[in-house]
């Protein structure tokens, strides 16, 4: 009930969405019902966390043996969680800012949020790759419309990769599907099936470079600066906060169970070596930016490479590494995004060369953006710390491993970079002195305040008390690790 | 059986009713009313209500396939004239005959989707045909119009000429004319076919796949679709192209079914190239009417795969392929017949002026690339998972898919025009009773791509 909650209420509401006629009445109604779905999530998290008010199953196309079936997991609870306080953050934070047909504007807003609910809690195969493909339709719509100057080419671009990216998949999933004994999408049947090495390892790869698309990884991304540049404020955190991590959570779900040995095969050699060098290549062009929104895009190639790595170590405290650093790079990245918003509104630039001393003019707005800054280093204190010292210790001593001693440095360089480069960003937008565009500077209004509050103290809080999530997503990773266990086959 | 004799008295009604009454619209009421009798005769038939008591044994065959199938052609034909009848004014004085001709051509459809002799293929084919020739050229005082009719008689004649010839040779073969016997003459393992059967066979399979603009039969697709008045195009390039694709199956299925292994790679090699170059030209079409063109043969393509793959998935698939094809392909005509300007810049800034029209086209549009939620994402799974529960052509669905992607390109122009694009959008006059059937129209596309089940318990009925 909780989950088919979480997807009806985006959706629902999205639809009537469409049919408001005033601007002011379409936010009301999109905040009001992102309230109302974090309300279930945590509800669910909370009082009504049992399995029978967790999971739903309907009958949909029974001659191709798929149903509707959905269910939330620990994983699930943490990303559905994310999906669903994002939004009302999002809103809150853009508030201010007027759309042309608004009610269109936050129509599809509210349908993209439920395909990512969809792709979060789906425990059918084809039902997964219907909400991947409703998710990114909104997106594409969002962006072409609301979006920058060279919107059309730059979200095209975007959506012809993924659209590319996904079709293989699907090929793979029908592959699978043909192979199940029962002729079933369900999750159970695809975990249960037993593919032989040689069929595994090109179906490895149909199905990873869907999600290395959409994670993106080196050499998959040159879609995402553009995109993230391009799309309006509100649409790129949704995409950098939420939509990357589809990839990374199907990668766990729906690859690393499924294809065990091949994931083993290529994860560890071929994958997780260029995923550091494409890490290495974007922390290096982040430092070289100029522009914010490019700036932040290429951290998170970074940022999310290091979590491909840690989830094919295959090591238990990596992989909860991963799942709560999906987490709080989701509230990270949305806090910077919300900076670079209120910066854009008000200077109309977003390029450090053109900004600096604003320390001075919005010495609020300044605390702020060190907190989410320094979380994005991942300094000790904050959430992101966590997430990563357990990767790098998962990555370390992995026994899946043969190559630690070469990726955690090379690994640990871009932790340095990161430093450096964010560091340069704070250093140039809030210190120095001010020039004649943050002259007339003012501090934030009662909004945004709000929402960097609310982020920093989720930042802290992740970074104090990580226990929570810790033993939210014990079971699910136990789990997944045990479905991908090679150890049988290999002698180990 | 019902609906075919319906649908023949009707062709003839409809000839005489342009002398007997002098309003066009009681000419499209009298057409509307005929063709839902037809229809509500065909459903109770598939109950097993018969109103003719005709020995057709040996020579047609109403399975469940057929009777099915002929719903579906006749139900999408009820949407065509509710939608696009009152662009037929335009092309010509005699209203009442092309009413008349479609009847005769859903007689043709109705044949060919049933036949279970060679002869009655043959039949049904001509009947289809003989009457498309005329809609081509209807538009008489345009040249492009009789430039069209005369390549599609020249070429249509001579495709017909190779399937009598295929026909004859097959019958020197197992001298007979019925599908049974074809196929029993054919079903031992270790007899080798005869040469004749083979040569019948592939004169058989090029003819067919000149009807249903395969590639590299499809020479004459572009210039008919882009010719002919463009209410006929689209009958043309979907309804007309769905049941020759019925009747293609029902042959392959039927009578060669047996020696499947022995001509698969052909299949599959005109599928790839159908993909390929439909797709490929496609994308550089400056006409949304001829890119239309070329995305049916891309389309056909895919049609294709149920042949290819020829189990219980490849015939679920081409029923939903089928409708799905032709409900979005109708809708875009309805809305493309109404505007002057066919060029992609004619659509720009099209969300704006007509933001129902616009939205709905989206629908079609999506459906049309495959993407999920809409019947033409199902309908395109279906036949990936039919052509891979087969086995052995996985090279053929990879490209499959590739194309598809590249599909999304000239599909995604059109909705790039209408919503992201400036511009003067054309006037165009819709009445309301037209925004509510299209948008009836798009909601069904969107129905069957949540819950196919929809149609297919009325195929286990």
């Amino acid at each position: 009930m909780i989950s088919l909650l979480l997807i009806l209420i985006p959706l629902l509401s999205g639809i009537a969405s469409f049919f408001f006629k005033k601007e002011n009445a379409a936010k009301g109604w999109a905040l009001l019902s992102s309230f109302a779905t974090v309300a279930v999530s945590i509800l669910g998290l909370t009082i009504l966390n049992k399995t029978e008010l967790l999971q739903f199953k309907c009958n949909w196309l029974p001659g191709l043996g798929s149903s509707f079936s959905i269910r939330l997991d620990g994983m699930g609870q943490l990303l559905c969680l994310l999906t669903a306080i994002s939004f009302p953050l999002i809103f809150i934070a853009t508030w201010n800012r007027t759309y042309r047909n608004a009610h269109n504007f936050f129509a599809l807003m509210l349908l993209s949020q439920a395909g990512l609910m969809g792709v979060f809690l789906a425990m059918d195969a084809l039902l997964f790759y219907f909400f991947w493909e409703l998710a990114l339709i909104p997106v594409y719509f969002l962006s072409s419309i609301w979006g920058a100057e060279r919107r059309i080419a730059a979200t095209f671009k975007f959506f012809i990769y993924t659209f590319v990216g996904s079709l293989l998949m699907l090929i793979g999933l029908i592959y699978i599907h043909s192979l199940t004994p029962d002729r079933s999408f369900d999750i159970r049947s695809f975990y249960a099936v037993a593919i032989d090495n040689k069929t595994q390892h090109w179906i490895f790869w149909l199905m990873f470079v869907a999600f290395a698309i959409k994670i993106p990884v080196f050499p998959f991304h040159s879609w995402q600066p553009d995109t993230y540049e391009q799309s309006p404020t509100a649409v790129t955190m949704v995409l950098s906060g939420i939509m990357v991590k589809m990839g990374l959570f199907a990668v766990i779900r729906w690859l690393l169970p499924v294809l065990p040995s091949a994931s083993f095969a290529y994860g560890e050699k071929m994958i997780s070596m260029w995923v550091i060098v494409g890490m290495i290549y974007a922390s290096l062009l982040a430092w070289r930016q100029d522009d914010m929104k490019r700036l932040i895009a290429y951290s998170s190639i970074a940022h999310l490479g290091l979590m491909v790595v840690a989830i094919f170590s295959e090591s238990e405290i990596g992989m909860q590494g991963v799942m709560i650093q999906m987490f709080n790079h989701g509230i990270n990245i949305l806090g910077l995004w919300v900076i670079v918003e209120i910066l854009e509104r008000k200077y109309g630039t977003r390029k450090l060369s053109e900004l600096g001393g604003l320390a001075q003019k919005a010495p609020a707005m300044a605390i702020f953006f060190v907190v989410v800054a320094l979380a994005n280093i991942a300094l000790p204190l904050t959430n992101a710390f966590v997430g990563e010292f357990m990767m790098f210790t998962g990555i370390f001593t992995s026994s899946m491993s043969e190559y630690e001693m070469i990726t955690v440095p090379a690994a640990g360089i871009t932790i340095i970079l990161g430093a450096i480069y964010t560091l340069r960003m704070v250093q140039k937008v809030i210190y120095g002195n001010t020039n004649a565009l943050t002259e007339t500077g003012t501090d934030i209004g009662y909004n945004e305040k709000l929402v960097l509050g609310i982020i920093v103290i989720l930042i802290i809080a992740g970074g104090i008390y990580p226990q929570a999530f810790l033993s939210l997503t014990e079971e699910t990773t136990k789990f997944i690790l045990n479905e991908a266990n090679i150890y049988p086959s290999l002698g180990k | 059986m019902n609906a075919l004799i319906i649908s023949g008295i009707m062709g003839v009604v409809m000839m005489f009713s342009g002398i007997l009454l002098k309003q066009r619209s009681s000419v499209r009421a009298v057409a509307l009313t005929g063709l839902f009798v037809a229809i509500v005769l065909n459903v109770m038939e598939m109950s097993g209500f018969h109103l003719f008591k005709i020995d057709i044994t040996g020579m047609m065959k109403f399975d469940r396939l057929a009777l099915f199938f002929n719903t579906i052609a006749m139900g999408c034909t009820f949407i065509f004239f509710l939608l696009s009848a009152k662009e037929m004014e335009k092309v010509g004085l005699n209203y009442s005959d092309y009413f008349a001709l479609i009847f005769f051509i859903l007689c043709g459809i109705i044949l060919s989707s049933s036949f279970s002799s060679l002869l009655i293929l043959f039949l049904g084919i001509e009947i289809i045909s003989i009457p498309l020739y005329i809609l081509t050229g209807s538009d008489k005082r345009n040249l492009k119009s009789n430039e069209a009719s005369l390549k599609y008689f020249l070429l249509g004649s001579f495709s017909t000429g190779l399937m009598l010839m295929g026909i004859t040779l097959i019958y020197g073969n197992s001298g007979s004319f019925s599908v049974e016997v074809i196929a029993e003459s054919i079903s031992k393992p270790d007899v080798k076919p005869g040469i004749l059967l083979i040569a019948g066979l592939l004169l058989l399979m090029f003819s067919m796949a000149f009807k249903v603009s395969a590639a590299p039969f499809h020479f004459w697709t572009p210039d008919v679709y882009d010719g002919a008045p463009t209410v006929f195009t689209s009958f043309m390039a979907t309804i007309v192209k769905a049941a020759v694709f019925i009747a293609f199956l029902r042959l392959f299925y039927y009578a060669f079914g047996n020696i499947h292994e022995t001509w698969k790679l052909i299949i599959a090699i005109i599928t790839a190239l159908t993909l390929f170059i439909g797709n490929i030209t496609a994308v550089f079409q400056q006409s949304v009417k001829r890119m239309l063109a070329y995305s049916s043969i891309a389309q056909a393509g895919f049609m294709l795969m149920a042949i290819l793959a020829l189990n219980a998935s490849a015939t679920e698939g081409i029923l939903l392929y089928t409708t799905a094809y032709c409900l979005a392909t109708i809708g875009l005509f309805a809305i493309l017949v109404k505007m002057k300007d066919y060029t992609f810049e004619g659509f720009n800034g099209f969300a704006k002026h007509q933001p129902l029209l616009a939205a709905v086209a989206v629908v079609f549009l999506l459906s049309l690339a495959g993407i999920p939620l809409t019947a033409g994402f199902l309908a395109k799974f279906y036949m990936l998972n039919a052509v891979i529960e087969k086995g052995g052509f996985l090279w053929l669905v990879i490209f499959a898919v590739l194309m598809a992607a590249i599909s999304v390109y000239y599909y995604f122009r059109v909705i790039q025009a209408m919503y992201f694009k400036e511009g003067e959008a054309q006037a165009i006059e819709v009445s309301t009773s037209f925004k509510w059937t299209i948008g009836l129209v798009a909601a069904l596309v969107i129905l069957l791509g949540v819950y196919p089940q929809l149609l297919f318990s009325w195929f286990y009925f």
